[in-house]
């Protein structure tokens, strides 16, 4: 039999060794760890831009194609611009601005700072990123969106999910789903925020969305769409003073 | 380890062979004792994350029933699930770290599964049946045996899944280079959802039984 004060001592030894243990194994992986987020944070902005790179490569790539990192606030001007490894203006790194708090911030009524990023993409053109963040059917859903240098016209987006359903939502992430918002404009002729709709039944059927302002849904996919296209639209339309401005030069 | 090795039994002794060879069939913790079914079909739609599960599972189940072993004389009873449990856990969370730092591709398509194989009720049970009152070796072997038992399933299921779901095998495109699809074939999107995922457990069991007659209960 056990005394009482031995089961005690047997127990917080055991739990003092172990915490021990796993504080220093984590301590050790955590550069690791941060390294890989980095990469993959990365890859998605280089794969919207249209950029080829894998784990390898891309931070290398990355460096080589990025013009500037823009953070911009909610009226459209630029308050921190991150170029040639440093820092030309302000105090923010747009790379570092979570675009989850953002989006939480914008739903309190805050105003948070935005990330914009400035690229040189593989024929030479310029392209902007502007990375996304939203729901989905299961969790969050997230991706980047590339638009032209004239601001309007998407030319390449990337997106991912936690756990959407396979065969279903999860298609959301393939280049099948993806190419079709090649070409498509998030402004209309008059240069009015139109965003791009994930339309059910599909776009050339549908009377109320324009054809450039719209892609189809995936079937049996409904809530992972309709979280996309809100995604879509509540983020890009933090953006639009920042384009009108830019526009208007 | 080799303290606790009695000299006058070899390592791999018959008894010790059996501890290691008979959870890969007649004592398999998926097709007949029919533990850790959830994650099975949670993480075999690609081979790749049920090879790492695998792995994984068999590293905490040797690990943990050693740990267990070589204290189980130390334990009090009253709180030996505890005991288990810490141990458990800490060894997943380990599994989870390396993974995440290494693995991060595996790491993320796994996501909760790695976390959740402290929940896999055949770790605890081989501790409390077998670890709590076996020697350390023995334990061991034990813990390998019934990781690898479990990992196989997953694999066999993995590998199916994958090739007719996805129509790849380790997401190398076989169908695609044997040009299937130029004929109207078509992956079938079944495989991917998780119901298949049983229907194949299913058709293990019924082959394993087919074959090993003494597995077949008796019909009252």
């Amino acid at each position: 039999m056990y005394s009482n004060a031995y089961i005690f001592r047997y127990a917080s030894i055991m739990v003092i060794l172990v915490a021990a243990i796993l504080t220093s194994v984590a301590l050790v992986l955590k550069p690791y760890q941060e390294h890989n987020r980095r990469v993959e944070k990365i890859s998605d902005i280089l794969s919207a831009a249209g950029l080829e790179a894998d784990a390898s490569n891309a931070v290398e790539v990355y460096e080589q194609s990025i013009i500037e990192e823009l953070a911009i606030d909610l009226s459209g001007e630029v308050v921190a611009i991150y170029k040639d490894g440093g820092l030309a203006q302000g105090e923010v790194r747009a790379f570092d601005i979570d675009v989850k708090v953002v989006m939480d911030e914008i739903a309190k009524g805050g105003k948070p700072l935005l990330p914009l990023f400035h690229m040189r993409a593989a024929d030479n053109s310029e392209v902007f990123v502007i990375p996304v963040r939203g729901k989905g059917l299961w969790g969050p859903s997230w991706g980047n969106i590339a638009l032209a240098p004239d601001y309007t016209t998407v030319i390449g987006v990337s997106f991912d999910h936690k756990g959407e359903t396979p065969g279903l939502g999860a298609e959301t992430n393939t280049t099948e789903f993806e190419s079709q918002f090649l070409g498509k404009k998030i402004l209309d002729e008059s240069g009015n925020f139109t965003s791009i709709k994930v339309v059910k039944g599909g776009v050339a059927n549908s009377s109320d969305v324009p054809l450039q302002h719209g892609v189809d849904a995936i079937s049996g996919g409904t809530i992972t769409s309709n979280g996309l296209s809100a995604m879509v639209e509540d983020c890009l339309k933090n953006y639009v003073p920042f384009i009108q401005k830019r526009k208007a030069l | 380890m080799s303290a606790d090795t009695p000299k006058k039994e070899a390592l791999f002794s018959a008894k010790n062979r059996r501890l290691l060879f008979n959870p890969l069939n007649k004592e398999n913790p998926i097709t007949v004792q029919v533990l850790g079914i959830c994650s099975a079909l949670a993480v075999t739609v690609k081979l790749e994350p049920a090879v790492v599960m695998a792995i994984s599972v068999t590293l905490v189940t040797a690990f943990s029933n050693l740990s267990i072993s070589l204290l189980r004389n130390t334990i009090p009873p009253r709180i030996r699930i505890i005991v288990q449990l810490v141990v458990i856990a800490m060894l997943v969370i380990l599994v989870d770290e390396v993974l995440k730092a290494f693995y991060y591709d595996v790491s993320k398509q796994l996501s909760v599964f790695v976390g959740l194989i402290i929940t896999n009720c055949i770790i605890m049970g081989r501790l409390e049946a077998f670890a709590m009152g076996n020697k350390p070796w023995p334990s061991f072997l034990d813990g390998i045996g019934n990781g690898v038992g479990y990992g196989w399933i997953l694999i066999v299921v993995g590998l199916f899944r994958e090739f007719f779901g996805s129509g790849t095998i380790w997401n190398f495109p076989v169908m695609e280079k044997l040009g299937v699809y130029n004929f109207g074939y078509k992956d079938n999107g079944l495989m991917i959802l998780p119901p298949m995922a049983l229907i194949l457990v299913g058709v293990i069991i019924w082959i394993q039984r087919a074959r090993n007659r003494e597995l077949i209960e008796e019909n009252k």
